[in-house]
Order: C-alpha cells, then sequence, then structure tokens
C-alpha cells in the first residue's frame, strides 16, 4: 500500500498557545524571550509583531525599539515540546501513528486513514479546522514521503496535496532549505547558485557527497522515497489494539456499549485466530475536548470471550464521562497471553469448568478488588500463622500434603487473645480460664504441643498449645507463651475448635 | 361391582399410599427437589430423613444461625462437614464474609483439600452480592456466606440463584438482630455439646455437636447429637451411650 503522510507545521506555536490562553492577547504583538549570555533573546513571536518585523533570534531591546508597545513573556524551558507531545497524541485521532517532528512540527503517517474521512482533501480539511479552531497558526502539506510532506508544509506555496507519485515534481522548484538540511550546506549551495533543488538533483552522488558530505544525500533520499524515514511515534502502538472512529460524537450510555460490543468482537475474533487471549484490556474513549477516558480490566486467566469480558466492562462503563460526546473509541490488549483453543478445551469438562471459575473470580475481582480474593496452600512451618501461604494463581497447587496429624482448630484469631487462668501444677492445662470477663471451667484438656518460635524469621518465646473443653462443651485452643523460670506466664486463646 | 368388593381392605390402603407418594413426588418435583438416583446419593448423616427424599437437598440454599463465637466455629465445622461431600476431590467452593475466620490447613480435618476453597474477604455491604454472583456459577460446587442479616427478598433472590445454577449455598448468619422468616429451604443451629471419649480416657474426643434443625421444607424438623469422625457424620447420642469401664480395669 502506497504511503502516505502529513507534516504539519506550527508557525506560531508558542504564541498561539499563549493566546488561547489569554485571549486578549490576539490584538497585542507580544514576545516570548528568554536570556542568553545576559541578553533577552526573542524565541517566538506572534503574528501581529511578526508583521512588525520582529523574528525569532532578535534581542528583546532591538525588539522594543521597532515597536515600542510590544509585550514580553519569560520562556518556560520545555514548553514546546511538551505543546507537541499533547498535538501529537491529539492527533491520534486521526491516525494511530503520530510523531513529534522538531520544535515545531508533527508528522503523521495517514496511510490507509483518509477514506475514513471521505478521502484526502476532507481528511486535511477536517484536521486544518480543528486545529485553527484551537488558535494554531499551522501550514499542512501532504505527500508519500515524510521528506516531501515536510518541504511542501514550510516551503511550498501551492496545492498541499502532493498526488501519490508526483512528490518529486514537487519538491523541484523549492529551495535546498527544504530537505532539512543544516544551514551551512545550504547557505554553501546557495553561493554556488544552487538555488533550487532541480539544479542539483540530477548531479552525480559522487560530486556531491564530495563536496556537501553524506547528510545531504541522505535527506535527498529521504525527500524522494529512496530510503524510508523512521518514525517514532509518540504512543506506541499496542499490538493488538481496535479502533473505533465514529461519524457522531457519543454520548449515551447505548452507544458506549455498542462501541465496546462491537470493539470486543473483532479483537477476540482476532486474539481466536491467533490462539491468544488477553489478560488486561484497556478501552478508552476519545472526548470531543481533548480529554480520554480509559477504563481497564484484568481476567485471572487468558481469555477471548467477548461476553465475559463485555461483562467485567459492563461494570465499569458507568465511570466513563462522555461529556461533549467520545470521537473515537479504542480498545487495547497491552498483554495477551497463548491460549489453546476452546476446540480442544470441550473435550476437557474440568478446563471448562475452571474457565467459568476464573471467569466468576474476575467478575468479583473487579468489583471488590483483586486483594480481597484469596486461596490457599500450604506451607511448611509449624508456628500456625506461618502454616498456609497464599496462592499466587488458580492453577498452583500444593508442593507439599496439608498436615493432619496435629489438631488444628477450625476458628483462628488473628490475634491471640490475652487470658486470666488458674493453673494447678506448671505445664499442667489450666483448670479455669476467663475471657472477655467469661469464666470457663476446664472439663477435658490435650496438650501440651510445644511449637518453638523459628528463630531465622523472628525472635520470640515459645508457645504451649492445649486443646480444652469446658463444662459447656465448647472447645478451645490456648497456649501459654513462654516457661514458668523468670515470672509469670502469660495465657492466650488462640482459637475455637468446631 | 363385585369385583371391587372383594379386594381386601389393606389392600385399598396400599394403593392409596402409592397414590399419595406418587403425589409427593410430584408436589416435590414442582418445588423443584430433584428426586436424586440412588446410585448416586450419598449418606451424609443421620439427619437427611428430616429432608425430602431422605436427601440432604443440594440447588438449594441453607441458613444457619449462631449467636456466640463458640458456636459458630462449631457451625463451620458443620458446614465443612457437609461441603466435604459436595466439592468431593476436585469441586471448587467459595466462601465468603467480612473478615477470614477460618484456618484453612483445618479444613483438612473435615475431609477438604483446603486449596480448593477460595475466601473472599468483601465489606459487609458487597457479601451478598458476591453470594448471589458465586451462586449462579455453575463451576463452583456450593457457596457459603457468613454474615449477620439476611431479609426474605434477599434470601428469595439467592434461591432464585441456586434453582437456575442448581449450586448449593450455605448462608451462615453469626448474630443476627432477629430471626426472621427466609427462603431457605432449612434452618439449622448447631451447638457444640461434650465430646464423648470411650472408656473415660483423658483428652477432648472428636467434633461433637448438638444439631438442631430448626425448619425444613417438605420435611420434618427434628434434632441429634452427632460427632464429625474424621471421615463422616455419626450419631453419637451421650444420653444413651452409658460409659462402661470395663471390669478389667476396675479392678486393676
Amino acid at each position: 500500500m502506497a504511503r502516505r503522510f502529513v507534516a504539519i507545521w506550527f508557525r506560531h506555536l508558542l504564541t498561539d498557545w499563549f493566546t488561547r490562553r489569554k485571549p486578549e492577547l490576539k490584538e497585542i504583538p507580544f514576545v516570548i524571550a528568554a536570556p542568553d549570555h545576559g541578553r533577552m533573546i526573542v524565541k517566538a513571536v506572534n503574528p501581529i509583531a511578526c508583521t512588525s518585523g520582529i523574528y525569532t533570534g532578535m534581542v528583546v531591546a532591538d525588539g522594543r525599539a521597532i515597536l515600542p508597545e510590544l509585550q514580553v513573556f519569560d520562556e518556560e524551558p520545555g514548553r514546546d515540546h511538551r505543546l507537541l507531545k499533547a498535538l501529537a497524541e491529539w492527533c491520534i485521532r486521526f491516525t494511530p501513528i503520530a510523531a513529534i517532528d522538531g520544535a515545531d512540527g508533527i508528522i503523521l503517517d495517514a496511510s490507509g486513514c483518509a477514506h475514513l474521512w471521505g478521502g484526502e482533501l476532507a481528511y486535511l480539511k477536517d484536521l486544518l479546522t480543528r486545529l485553527r479552531v484551537f488558535g494554531y497558526h499551522v501550514r499542512i502539506a501532504m505527500a508519500d514521503t515524510i521528506g516531501a510532506a515536510w518541504a511542501v508544509s514550510r516551503y511550498g506555496s501551492a496545492y498541499p496535496i502532493i498526488e501519490p507519485g508526483k512528490h518529486i515534481e514537487a519538491l523541484l522548484p523549492l529551495p535546498p532549505a527544504a530537505l532539512r538540511i543544516e544551514s551551512n550546506i545550504a547557505e554553501r549551495l546557495h553561493k554556488l547558485g544552487l538555488k533550487d533543488i532541480r539544479s542539483f538533483i540530477q548531479m552525480p552522488r559522487k560530486a556531491l557527497r564530495r563536496r556537501f558530505g553524506e547528510s545531504l544525500l541522505q535527506q535527498l533520499d529521504y525527500a524522494v522515497g529512496q530510503q524510508i524515514e523512521p518514525l517514532v511515534p509518540v504512543c506506541p502502538i499496542e499490538p493488538y489494539q481496535e479502533r473505533l472512529p465514529c461519524l457522531e460524537p457519543i454520548k449515551t450510555a447505548t452507544g458506549i456499549e455498542i462501541a465496546l460490543k462491537e470493539l470486543l468482537e473483532q479483537l477476540c475474533k482476532r486474539l481466536a485466530d491467533e490462539s491468544m487471549g488477553l489478560r488486561i484490556a484497556v478501552f478508552k474513549c476519545y472526548r470531543l475536548d481533548g480529554n480520554i477516558q480509559a477504563i481497564q480490566i484484568n481476567t485471572a486467566k487468558a481469555s477471548r470471550n467477548s461476553s465475559h469480558l463485555y461483562k467485567l466492562f459492563e461494570l465499569k462503563t458507568g465511570q466513563i464521562e462522555p461529556d461533549l460526546g467520545i470521537e473515537l473509541f479504542v480498545l487495547e490488549a497491552p498483554i495477551v497471553e497463548p491460549l489453546i483453543s476452546s476446540q480442544e478445551a470441550m473435550w476437557n469438562v474440568s478446563q471448562d469448568k475452571e474457565m467459568q471459575l476464573a471467569e466468576l473470580l474476575d467478575r468479583l475481582a473487579v468489583k471488590v478488588g483483586e486483594k480481597a480474593i484469596h486461596r490457599y496452600l500450604p506451607s511448611e512451618h509449624y508456628w500456625p500463622e506461618r502454616s498456609y501461604k497464599q496462592a499466587l494463581s488458580l492453577e498452583e497447587q500444593p508442593g507439599t500434603a496439608w498436615r493432619e496429624d496435629l489438631p488444628r482448630p477450625i476458628h483462628l484469631l488473628p490475634q491471640p487473645e490475652q487470658i486470666e487462668v488458674t493453673v494447678a501444677i506448671p505445664d499442667y492445662p489450666p483448670i479455669l480460664f476467663k475471657h472477655k470477663d467469661v469464666l470457663h471451667r476446664v472439663a477435658k484438656a490435650d496438650g501440651p504441643e510445644r511449637i518453638e518460635q523459628e528463630w531465622w524469621i523472628e525472635q520470640g518465646l515459645y508457645r504451649d498449645y492445649y486443646c480444652v473443653e469446658d463444662d459447656n462443651g465448647c472447645r478451645y485452643w490456648l497456649f501459654r507463651a513462654g516457661h514458668y523460670e523468670q515470672a509469670e506466664p502469660k495465657w492466650f486463646l488462640h482459637g475455637y475448635f468446631a | 361391582m363385585a369385583v371391587n368388593a372383594k379386594i381386601p381392605f389393606f389392600n385399598k390402603a396400599e394403593a392409596k399410599q402409592e397414590i399419595i407418594a406418587r403425589l409427593q413426588q410430584e408436589v416435590y418435583s414442582l418445588q423443584r427437589f430433584k428426586k436424586v438416583n440412588d446410585a448416586i446419593t450419598h449418606t451424609i448423616g443421620p439427619f437427611e430423613t428430616a429432608f425430602p427424599n431422605q436427601s440432604f437437598p443440594t440447588g438449594a440454599v441453607h441458613e444457619f444461625i449462631s449467636h456466640e463465637p463458640e458456636h459458630a466455629a462449631a457451625t463451620n465445622g458443620f458446614i465443612s462437614g457437609i461441603l466435604s461431600y459436595l466439592i468431593g476431590r476436585s469441586g471448587y467452593s467459595i466462601w465468603v464474609g467480612s473478615a477470614r475466620v477460618v484456618f484453612p490447613p483445618a479444613l483438612k480435618f473435615f475431609g477438604i483439600d483446603p486449596e480448593h476453597i477460595i475466601f473472599l474477604e468483601v465489606s459487609n455491604k458487597d457479601i451478598l452480592w458476591a453470594v448471589e454472583e458465586a451462586l449462579k456459577c455453575q463451576a463452583v460446587s456450593a457457596v457459603v456466606g457468613i454474615l449477620s442479616e439476611l431479609s426474605f427478598k434477599e434470601s428469595r433472590r439467592l434461591q432464585l440463584a441456586v434453582e437456575q445454577s442448581h449450586v448449593t449455598g450455605f448462608i451462615h448468619r453469626y448474630k443476627p438482630k432477629t430471626e426472621n422468616i427466609t427462603a431457605c429451604v432449612s434452618r439449622f443451629k448447631i451447638r457444640s455439646i461434650h465430646s464423648a471419649i470411650l472408656d473415660g480416657l483423658p483428652g477432648v474426643g472428636h467434633p461433637h455437636w448438638q444439631a438442631n434443625l430448626l425448619k425444613v421444607r417438605n420435611g420434618k424438623p427434628g434434632s441429634w447429637q452427632l460427632q464429625w469422625n474424621g471421615n463422616g457424620f455419626e450419631e453419637y447420642d451421650t444420653r444413651q451411650h452409658i460409659i462402661s469401664i470395663p471390669q478389667k480395669l476396675k479392678a486393676g
């Protein structure tokens, strides 16, 4: 497919932005200046000041001499780049590949995009009108190569759309500077009387290389399309992405749901073709006012079941604020994993069940959060609090068996609760214990089971555990921390047996 | 007429019995109590006789009430015992509560692989939502929800969810303000009672409960003393078992 590029040149990027912020500046000549070697140098000029003969690189004092009412604002370093980045991101509604070009331009890879607007003219018109409505003074050109589009946008005076294959012709009358070469090379070409590209494009490459260096040849190659120029998109393209531009801005929940369903169908179809399933999906809504609304879902297991994914999104679609309307929907899957096809899975009933379970957990996780869902596996520790660990995934199986030989209570208190006890003889179970002001008489007891603190993990006293049954028939797990030697040891209630 | 007169009286009564039994079955099936094939019925425990068809109804919601932490532990133990029959070796169960109190390793004593239980710790207002959502999923064998209040309307929602999916639900109401009417098929109250040790040996025995079935749809409420012997429920009434000390030991 023939490639088409759009070059956008912001002629007064910074000042236009200032005027956008303060509309009253529209009628006032002003410049943006920054100190340089002890002087204030003009960095950007607004169109009114420009007509009075003030140019970038002038000393502010000189500008004031020409135009006494000239207003001066301080430059904030890096603002132009930030502005361009934001504008390039805004341009993603026109094409997925938008890149920053130098300090005052944006390049769009419009290959295969223009037909959605009904032709290249309509495409450029829409782009131009929108940027002009924002208040930017821009020049635009569209050509087969980045170099040609750039040259025509800066130096061309004719029609901005260079038809496919005609870009070399369009380049011929332009000055050498249109090739994006260093200024000293351009000057040298001028001195030699080579005032347009036509005059040297046919020259032998060897001669050009000897006199002007490799860079001229490379730029020439980029411009005519001999070499493909690399483009660094401002947003890396997600490999799994589906887009849905809308003719009219969408404002209703139903509209958003239809768009989401449509995109999920497309994405899941593609995932099915490639035997993949997604783990994370992001649904982005590009709003008319430039705001981007995004919602994200995670799945416990790779999935390409569009109705399930839709259910997960459904719980979050309420968070989207359409405001004035949404003009572009994008569905991305940043993380995908291989997923065996459902045909194979049909033979295996338990796998189907696990899928259903994973889908249920996804639904629950969307509402209550992933941290609320736990599954436990045995851990090889005697210390009760450490005798189990959390499973990392639904598939993880226990590495060791659960211990059954020692009695463990069905309810374990998160924190052992201190109790008062009466003990007949040291190292014997208590006769009485008082927990929360209720006195329990011990009728039967088992124990002690001594559990030592694991010194390599934590320092502390060992515990002597007793299973006791009180005179009401209720069973408890008590322990004494430490021994009797120094002081009276403390007793705790740690759990309830069934 | 003459033929009819020859039928003995007891035959008539038998025929009546048969008709009643058949009608009863029809009523059950209308009420969505499935007639379970005898071959796959598990004999869970003696309390099954209280239920229609003599089998513990699956695909229904059962309610348990407890007021004390000790009895709450007993109730969860009892639920675990039933659960072990329902989930078997490969099933999954979901426990929903505001905080996890169950000690996972202890479930092994009730015949459950603890890794087959998924615990959900959610805020009080989300518990019922999570239980309902889990009950709708056919991949789950059983769902246990631990909460305090359950209105009739909420219980009806849960009942409707299980009628679709045939998942068994257990609602353990801990310290409810009122014991209001619910749409659950049964209401149990489980209390810990003295464990039984044979021959007067010292120590604590198997988990032993007083299980009171207060309400049951189409069944007979009842009360049993049950113990979990590590493999299953067994009726063990301490009032009937007089612990006899063998004469030999007495002699010395």
